[in-house]
C-alpha cells in the first residue's frame, strides 16, 4: 500500500478528540504548539446532528434503540459494537468495549456526572493494602480540578465539612438547581438510613460562563446541547482551541500505528484515512494519545518495532494490564406516595439533582469488602419514550395486566411513580482482567483487534449485593415495593458486566518504576519521553466516582508539562 | 339494507334525521349509499390508507383490533389508532426483526385458538368473543397455563401499543407531560408537589443559598 506522508511536523499529534483528547488540543494551542488532531469518527454539528428538544414521534421508531444503544435520539455515534470492528474475549471471558466514533468522542451524550476525587482514592493501597497507590496525590491534581470547575463549569455544592465526607473535597461551583419533588422524598429516606444524600455535581451549566448559555432545563442533554450549556468536547474545549489557529483537526482518520525512530522517539502516527482506505502518516515532535483507554493501549501493542518488539513504551510488559470498569447494579421501585402527584415540569437538568455519594468509611473489616460505591437515583414522569412502562403486568401498583380503558387509566395513574438507583463502584483491580492483541483478528482497516480477558472478584460481587440490599431499603422507607426481582448469588447481584458501565480505566497504567509502568506521574512514557497518554489509560485504581473528570484533570497537568518541558527544550 | 346500516351511512353523510324512528325509502337509502361512495373515495384520495409493509392485511387488521381493545378511546383522548400505533408496530417489526415470529406466530396462535372456540380468526369474532380471548390473555398472573403462548403474544402487543400511543402527540397530551421545553429559570417544585409527598426546601435550604 502507498503511505502518503505530509511533509509538515507538527508540534504536537494528538489522536482522540473526547475528553482527554479535547483538554490535550485546548492546553497545547493556548501554550503556542501546532497541533494536528487524528479523529477516527467524521464531525458531528450539534445544531444539525443534535435533537434537543425534538419529540418522539418525530421519528417512526419513537427513540427505539436499534441503532444507538441509548436509543436513536441519543448524541452518539458508535456503541458496544461496530460494524467492521470486532474486539474479541479470551476463554470464559466477558467485556464489552464502548466506542464513540465521532469528534468529540463519547463527551457528546455521556452523563456529566462530575465528581471530583478525593485524597483516598489516590492511595487505596495505603489504605487497604489492595492494587497499588497512584504516583501522584490528590494535591497534585487539585489545581487541574480547579481549573476545569472554571473553565469548562459544574455545578454541586461545598459539603466535606458539613457532611464529613472529607473524600469528597470541595470544588469550585455553580449554583446546583433545586431538587425535585421526588427527590427530596428521597432524601427523606437517605436521611432516616443515614445515607448521605447532596447536591450532584454535574458539568452542566446553571450561570452562563465563557459566552455559553445556562441551561434551559430540558432534561435532553444526552442528545448533545445545541445552547452549549453543558460539557461537550466540541463545544467547549475545541472552539477555544481553534480560535488559535494552531489546530489542525482530520476526522475521518483511524490511528494504527505509533511510528518511532532508532533513537526510540515517536516521529508521528500512521493513519488510514476513512473515506479513501488510504493509509497515511502525520509527523510530530510529540505524540499524545487520547483515543480512550483501550484503543490507546491497542496502539501502543500494535506499534512494534526492532527496538520495542513487545509494543512501543512497552518494556515492562504492563501494556493492556490491570483493565477496570466501574461496578454497577442498579433497582427500581414503585412508590405509591407518588401517585397523583400535582403535575408540574420535572425535567431540570439532563440528570439527578441530588445523589447519593459513598457514606461508610470502610475497611474491609466493617464491610466484606473494600472500598466503596455511589448512587444515583432517577425517576419521576420524564419524557415518555421507546418501552414506555413496558411490562405493566408486572407491576407491583397494577391490576396485572388488563386492557381497554382501565389500562389506559392505569398507565396514567402508575407513569411517573417510579424511582430508580444505580450504583456505581470501586472495582480492585487484578491480574486477570487485562487486554492483548489477538492473534488472528484484524478490523475491517487491516488493524489487529484488542482481545479482552475479565474477571471480578468476590470484593465487586459483595459490592453490587451491598447496593441491591441499600436500594431496596430506601425503596422501602418510601413506601414502595421494588419493581421486578432482586438477582441473587447466581446472578452476581446483578452486577453488570465489565465494559457496561462505560468506565474503563487502567491499561497504560502511570508509576515511578519503569520495570511495572508504561508511564511515569506525567503520563509520560518512561521507555519515549516524547509520548503521552492522555485518557483513562495512566489510571493506576478507579474511584468509586465516575472518572471522566479525572482523565481531564489528569490531561490537563500532562499538557502543561509537555507546555513546559518544551520550553525548558528537554523534550 | 337493514336500518342499523342506512343510519349509521346516513350519520357518515351528515344528515340524520333529527327525529329517530323515520322510516326511509328505498330510492332515499340509494342516494344517501351513493353519497357515502363519493365522501369515501374523496377522503381516500385526500390521504392514502397506510399499507403495512411488514404484516399482511389481515394481520395488521388483527394487530389493529387488539391495539384498539388495548387503548381505547374516552373522554381524554383517542384510541390506538387514532395515535397511530398500528403504523408504529408495523415499522418496528422490520426495524427490529427479533419482534417478527413472536407477532406474526402470536397472530396465528390466536387465530386458530379462535378457530377452535369460536369457528372464526380474532377479527371476524364478536364483541364479546373478543373480549373472552383478551381476557383470558391479559392477566399473566391468573392466565392458564395452556395459553402461556398467547399471553407473551398479548404483553408484546400490549407493550408496543403503550409505547407507540403514549409516545404520540395525543398520548403526550393524554399524559398531560409538561417538560422538554424551555425554562427560563428554574424554580423547583411547586407548593401542591412538596405537600402531596410531604416534604420541603426546608431542609435543604443551606445548600441553595448564592454565596
Ligand atoms: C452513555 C454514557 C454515559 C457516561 N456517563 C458518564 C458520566 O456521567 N460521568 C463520567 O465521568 N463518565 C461518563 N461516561 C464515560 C465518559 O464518556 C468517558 O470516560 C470519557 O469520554 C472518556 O474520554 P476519552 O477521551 O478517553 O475517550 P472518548 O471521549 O471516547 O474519546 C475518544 C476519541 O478517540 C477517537 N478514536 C478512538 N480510536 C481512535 C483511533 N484509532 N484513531 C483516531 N481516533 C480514535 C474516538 O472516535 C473518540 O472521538 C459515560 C459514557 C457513556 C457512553
Ligand atoms: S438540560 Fe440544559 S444542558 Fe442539558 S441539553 Fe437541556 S439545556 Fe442543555
Amino acid at each position: 500500500m502507498q503511505v502518503i506522508r505530509s511533509p509538515k511536523v507538527y508540534d504536537v499529534v494528538v489522536v482522540g478528540s473526547g475528553a482527554g483528547g479535547g483538554i490535550a488540543a485546548k492546553v497545547l494551542t493556548e501554550a503556542g504548539a501546532e497541533v494536528c488532531m487524528l479523529e477516527a469518527g467524521p464531525q458531528w454539528d450539534q445544531a444539525r446532528d443534535g435533537k434537543m428538544l425534538g419529540w418522539p414521534y418525530e421519528s417512526p421508531r419513537r427513540g427505539a434503540p436499534t441503532e444507538r444503544p441509548f436509543g436513536e435520539f441519543d448524541a452518539a455515534w458508535g456503541g458496544w459494537e461496530l460494524p467492521g470492528e470486532p474486539y474479541t474475549a479470551g476463554k470464559g471471558s466477558q467485556f464489552d468495549w464502548f466506542r464513540a466514533r465521532m469528534l468529540g468522542g463519547r463527551t457528546n451524550h455521556w452523563g456529566r456526572i462530575s465528581l471530583r476525587w478525593g485524597p483516598d482514592d489516590f492511595r487505596r493501597k495505603s489504605i487497604d493494602g489492595l492494587g497499588d497507590d497512584w504516583p501522584i496525590t490528590y494535591d497534585d491534581i487539585k489545581p487541574y480540578y480547579d481549573k476545569l470547575d472554571e473553565f469548562v463549569g459544574i455545578f454541586g455544592t461545598n459539603h466535606a465539612a458539613q457532611t464529613g465526607l472529607h473524600n469528597e473535597p470541595d470544588g469550585k461551583f455553580q449554583p446546583p438547581p433545586l431538587p425535585r419533588a421526588y427527590e427530596l422524598y428521597f432524601k427523606q429516606a437517605a436521611d432516616k438510613l443515614k445515607i448521605a444524600c447532596v447536591p450532584s455535581r454535574l458539568s452542566i451549566l446553571t450561570r452562563p460562563l465563557n459566552g455559553r448559555a445556562a441551561c434551559h432545563y430540558c432534561a435532553q442533554c444526552g442528545r448533545g446541547c445545541t445552547t452549549h450549556s453543558n460539557f461537550q468536547s466540541p463545544t467547549v474545549l475545541l472552539p477555544p482551541a481553534m480560535a488559535t489557529g494552531k489546530l489542525t483537526i482530520v476526522t475521518g482518520a483511524m490511528a494504527r500505528e505509533v511510528l518511532s525512530n532508532a533513537e526510540g522517539k515517536a516521529t508521528g502516527v500512521s493513519y488510514i484515512d476513512t473515506t479513501t482506505g488510504e493509509e497515511k502518516t502525520v509527523q510530530g515532535r510529540i505524540v499524545v494519545l487520547a483515543a480512550s483507554a483501550c484503543e490507546s493501549a491497542r496502539l501502543l501493542l500494535n506499534s512494534k518495532s526492532a527496538r520495542f518488539p513487545n509494543g512501543l513504551a512497552n518494556g515492562s510488559g504492563a501494556v493492556g494490564k490491570y483493565l477496570t470498569d466501574s461496578t454497577g447494579a442498579s433497582l427500581s421501585g414503585f412508590i405509591p406516595k407518588m401517585v397523583g402527584m400535582p403535575n408540574h415540569n420535572e425535567d431540570g437538568t439532563g440528570g439527578m439533582h441530588l445523589y447519593m455519594p459513598w457514606w461508610l468509611h470502610n475497611v474491609k473489616d466493617k464491610l466484606p469488602f473494600p472500598r466503596g460505591y455511589h448512587i444515583e437515583p432517577g425517576g419521576g414522569r420524564r419524557m415518555p419514550g421507546f418501552g414506555f412502562m413496558g411490562g405493566i403486568e408486572r407491576h407491583p401498583g397494577g391490576s396485572g395486566g388488563g386492557y381497554g380503558k382501565g389500562l389506559k387509566d392505569e398507565y396514567r395513574r402508575l407513569w411517573g411513580a417510579t424511582i430508580g438507583f444505580a450504583g456505581r463502584g470501586e472495582m480492585v483491580p487484578n491480574k486477570d482482567t487485562y487486554m492483548d492483541i489477538d492473534p488472528n483478528v484484524v478490523d475491517k482497516w487491516g488493524i489487529p483487534v484488542p482481545r479482552f480477558h475479565w474477571k471480578f472478584g468476590d470484593e465487586e460481587r459483595l459490592q453490587a449485593r451491598h447496593m441491591m440490599e441499600t436500594f431496596k431499603a430506601l425503596i422501602e422507607e418510601m413506601g414502595g415495593t421494588v419493581l421486578g426481582r432482586i438477582p441473587g448469588p447466581e446472578e452476581d447481584y446483578g452486577l453488570a458486566a465489565g465494559g457496561r458501565i462505560i468506565h474503563e480505566a487502567g491499561v497504560v497504567r502511570m508509576g515511578d518504576d519503569p520495570n511495572a509502568a508504561p508511564l511515569n506521574k506525567y503520563c509520560q512514557a518512561h521507555e519515549v519521553k516524547n509520548l503521552f497518554v492522555a485518557d483513562a489509560g495512566p489510571f493506576v485504581s478507579q474511584a468509586d466516582k465516575n472518572l471522566t473528570w479525572t482523565i481531564m484533570a489528569l490531561a490537563w497537568r500532562t499538557c502543561e508539562y509537555i507546555a513546559d518541558q518544551r520550553k525548558a527544550l528537554s523534550i | 339494507m337493514d336500518d342499523m346500516n342506512r343510519r349509521k351511512m346516513l350519520k357518515v353523510l351528515g344528515t340524520a334525521p333529527a327525529m329517530a324512528g323515520i322510516a326511509w325509502t328505498e330510492a332515499e337509502a340509494q342516494q344517501a349509499h351513493q353519497h357515502a361512495q363519493t365522501a369515501k373515495k374523496a377522503a381516500a384520495t385526500a390521504k392514502a390508507p397506510y399499507k403495512p409493509k411488514f404484516f399482511t392485511a389481515h394481520e395488521y387488521a388483527t394487530v389493529t383490533a387488539f391495539a384498539n381493545l388495548i387503548i381505547p378511546k374516552d373522554e381524554r383522548s383517542g384510541n390506538a389508532s387514532d395515535a397511530g400505533v398500528p403504523e408504529f408496530i408495523d415499522f418496528m417489526m422490520i426495524d427490529q426483526p427479533d419482534r417478527q415470529l413472536l407477532m406474526r406466530g402470536g397472530i396465528k396462535w390466536v387465530d386458530s385458538e379462535c378457530r377452535k372456540q369460536f369457528g372464526q380468526p380474532f377479527v371476524k369474532c364478536t364483541a364479546a368473543q373478543q373480549t373472552q380471548i383478551c381476557d383470558a390473555l391479559a392477566y399473566p398472573a391468573k392466565a392458564r397455563p395452556e395459553h402461556s403462548h398467547g399471553v407473551r403474544f398479548f404483553s408484546a402487543v400490549r407493550d408496543l401499543t403503550a409505547t407507540g400511543f403514549f409516545t404520540s402527540k395525543i398520548g403526550i397530551a393524554d399524559l398531560d407531560y409538561k417538560g422538554n421545553t424551555f425554562v427560563a429559570k428554574w424554580t423547583g417544585a411547586p407548593k401542591e408537589a412538596l405537600d402531596h409527598l410531604g416534604v420541603s426546601y426546608e431542609p435543604v435550604k443551606e445548600w441553595y443559598r448564592e454565596g
